[in-house]
């Protein structure tokens, strides 16, 4: 394994363990893991697989029980919670399978937020809010509430308000699990275009190896371990 | 950061009007009830002293018996005439001298007839009392002396038994005694205790004592001292003379008492202070439930709002961020009460006080002091729901249905 400094995950036998003494449940036993730069990895596996938890980790919204996880060179396990916050503000992108788009919030203000929290001025946010719902085919929709959104329009809210930032990392937790089969292609082609066109590095998890297939690499998980990591045969 | 907070808590409550209305009203109640209590307070007060200054100045007060509390009064025998005159004799400081005995009697006029009270004195009630006369004119010397049935009216009996008509010279019946009307009083309105001071009769002291109250009695000596003059030396002079005349040893106390109506003024402002605190206070207390009210709401606000607290802290709110939010949120909720509060109390208060013919008195004080406290609520009440919320696991948070 190639160790130069580029790569922009790096985890070495990370573990994970919830509870103590008799209780105690090991999600992750010990994974090693890289991820360059613009690549686009679908994380698969059954439920319980440990999975959602390296997804977790991966996000900083999770630390490693043991083991080190070095995002762009941080060890990340060491930061303070206030410094995850920042890390996630300033560099990751959440797309999660339930949306979780602010109630009775319209579409531009839900994109907005995460500028907010970068303490951008008030024109500046605006404009590259709608940008970010232009880019994901919603100009005309900015108005709109969650509530007068269908599914996938949700989705591509949620997806613009995570690349409105231009993270360098997006993480995204089954984005097509509500979804139909053409609602989730489109999805999934929206992705596969900011990975190819804006460079951005994703990470998703999946149950449908269909999705998997846009990604360029998949990692299958069972019982805490990474059981494979294979590159898809298209882009080999 | 702070601005951006603003903007969030703005955004939250327009978001949900009528909930935050629900939430301040206990605000706005709270600090609309302290400001009417403390202004109508303050206006009663000074009613209060404005009264009694148009009573007369440096009027004492002089009346068998003392004062046991409670109203009531030791036994003692009344003054005489010659009481009257000593002192009106002996003692230089004294500028006008009101002797008086009263008995409620129902007067008469024709088909008209009004309960009141008469009063036997003389001239010197004018002065004293700083009474003007309407129309007709005051005691003629010989009707004095010699007991006449005359009577001067007061504008409420004069309203009463004569309506518009002029009463001078007509002839009204107390009981058995018919007496002929030789004049009205100026009205002056309400006394410092409620009562209608116009409602009252008067007529010579010897003719009261003849024919209404058939003794020699005389039960207040009204005084009042020169310009100038000690009022606390007259009083020590008085009470010497009354005691020597009325043969009280060196070890006795007075059988009478003489009152400084600048104390009485004293007391009553007293009484109305003391009641507008408490009344103020009372109020503040239902500014402290509103508060809690506050806290109740964003606490089930924070629940509610679990999973936004999640989202917020996953996309890079940290911890702080959403403290921040809360709190602004709840400082702003209880500001906006404060504001609705005062605008409602301003409203209220000239309400009131027409109502109640209490002269408005605002001080802005207390205006200031309502504000600052509604809005010291939000920050004491939303701490804790806001603390609360800042310290949720984003995980957990954003898992939460």
């Amino acid at each position: 394994m190639n160790s130069h400094a580029s790569a922009l995950i790096e985890l070495e036998g990370v573990t994970r363990i919830y509870g103590k003494g008799q209780a105690a449940m090991t999600a992750l036993g010990g994974i090693d893991l890289r991820i360059e730069s613009g690549e686009f990895v679908a994380v698969m596996g059954p439920s319980g697989s440990g999975k959602s938890t390296c997804m977790n980790i991966l996000g900083c919204l999770d630390t490693p029980t043991a083991g080190s996880y070095r995002f762009e060179g941080v060890e990340v396990g060491r930061l303070t919670q206030s410094q995850r916050a920042l890390l996630r503000r300033n560099y990751l992108g959440f797309v999660f399978q339930g949306y979780n788009l602010l109630n009775r919030t319209t579409a531009l203000e839900n994109v907005e937020l995460p500028l907010i929290y970068r303490g951008m001025a008030k024109t500046e946010r605006r404009s590259r809010a709608a940008r970010a719902l232009e880019m994901v085919g919603l100009s005309g929709w900015e108005t709109h509430t969650p509530g007068e959104l269908s599914g996938g329009q949700q989705q591509r809210v949620a997806i613009a308000r995570a690349i409105v930032t231009e993270p360098m990392l997006l993480l995204a937790d089954e984005p097509t699990g509500n979804l139909d089969s053409v609602r989730s292609r489109e999805i999934m082609e929206l992705l596969a275009d900011f990975n190819s066109e804006q460079g951005i590095t994703i990470v998703m998890v999946t149950h449908e190896p269909d999705m998997a297939g846009y990604a360029q690499r998949q990692i299958h998980f069972l019982d805490g371990l990474v059981e494979r990591d294979h590159l898809n045969r298209e882009f080999t | 950061m702070v601005w951006n907070a603003l903007l969030l808590a703005l955004r939250e409550i327009r978001r949900s009007l009528m909930r935050s209305f629900l939430t301040i009203l206990g605000i706005v109640i709270g600090v609309a009830a302290v400001i009417v209590m403390v202004t109508i307070g303050k206006g009663a007060t000074a009613q209060v002293t404005e009264q009694i200054a148009s009573l007369g100045s440096n009027l004492l007060i002089i009346t068998p018996g003392q004062r046991m509390g409670m109203g009531q009064r030791s036994a003692a025998p009344a003054f005489d005439e010659d009481d009257v005159a000593s002192l009106r004799r002996e003692i230089s400081a004294i500028a006008a001298i009101a002797p008086n005995s009263s008995a409620s009697s129902t007067a008469v006029y024709g088909n008209e007839n009004w309960s009141t009270s008469i009063n036997g004195t003389d001239n010197g009630f004018f002065t004293v009392g700083n009474w003007q006369l309407a129309s007709g004119r005051r005691f003629a010397d010989n009707e004095l002396r010699a007991g006449k049935a005359v009577c001067i009216l007061g504008e409420t009996v004069r309203r009463e038994l004569f309506g518009g008509q002029n009463p001078v010279g007509e002839s009204i019946r107390l009981d058995k005694l018919a007496c002929e009307v030789i004049g009205v009083l100026a009205e002056k309105g309400q006394s410092a205790r409620g009562s209608d001071q116009d409602d009252t009769i008067l007529m010579p002291l010897r003719t009261f004592q003849r024919r209404i109250a058939g003794n020699q009695e005389i039960r207040v000596i009204r005084v009042s001292i020169r310009d100038g003059a000690s009022t606390q030396k007259a009083e020590q002079d008085i009470t010497r003379l009354l005691r020597e005349r009325r043969h009280i040893s060196r070890n006795e106390d007075d059988d009478f008492s003489v009152m400084d109506l600048k104390e009485i003024e004293k007391m009553l402002s007293g009484t109305t202070e003391v009641l507008t605190m408490l009344l103020g206070a009372v109020a503040a207390v239902s500014l402290l439930v509103g508060g809690i009210g506050i806290m109740n709401i964003m606490l089930v606000s924070v629940t509610e709002r679990t999973r936004e607290i999640g989202i917020r802290l996953a996309i890079g709110a940290q911890g702080r961020d959403v403290l921040l939010q809360f709190l602004v949120e709840a400082i702003v909720l209880s500001s906006l009460g404060g504001i609705i509060g005062i605008l409602l109390a301003l409203g209220a208060s000239v309400l009131l006080a027409d109502l109640m013919k209490v002269p408005l008195v605002f001080s802005p004080g207390i205006f200031a002091v309502a504000f600052l406290f509604s809005m010291a609520v939000g920050v004491i009440f939303g701490y804790f729901p806001a603390r609360k919320a800042a310290r949720m696991d984003p995980i957990i948070a954003l898992r939460h249905e």
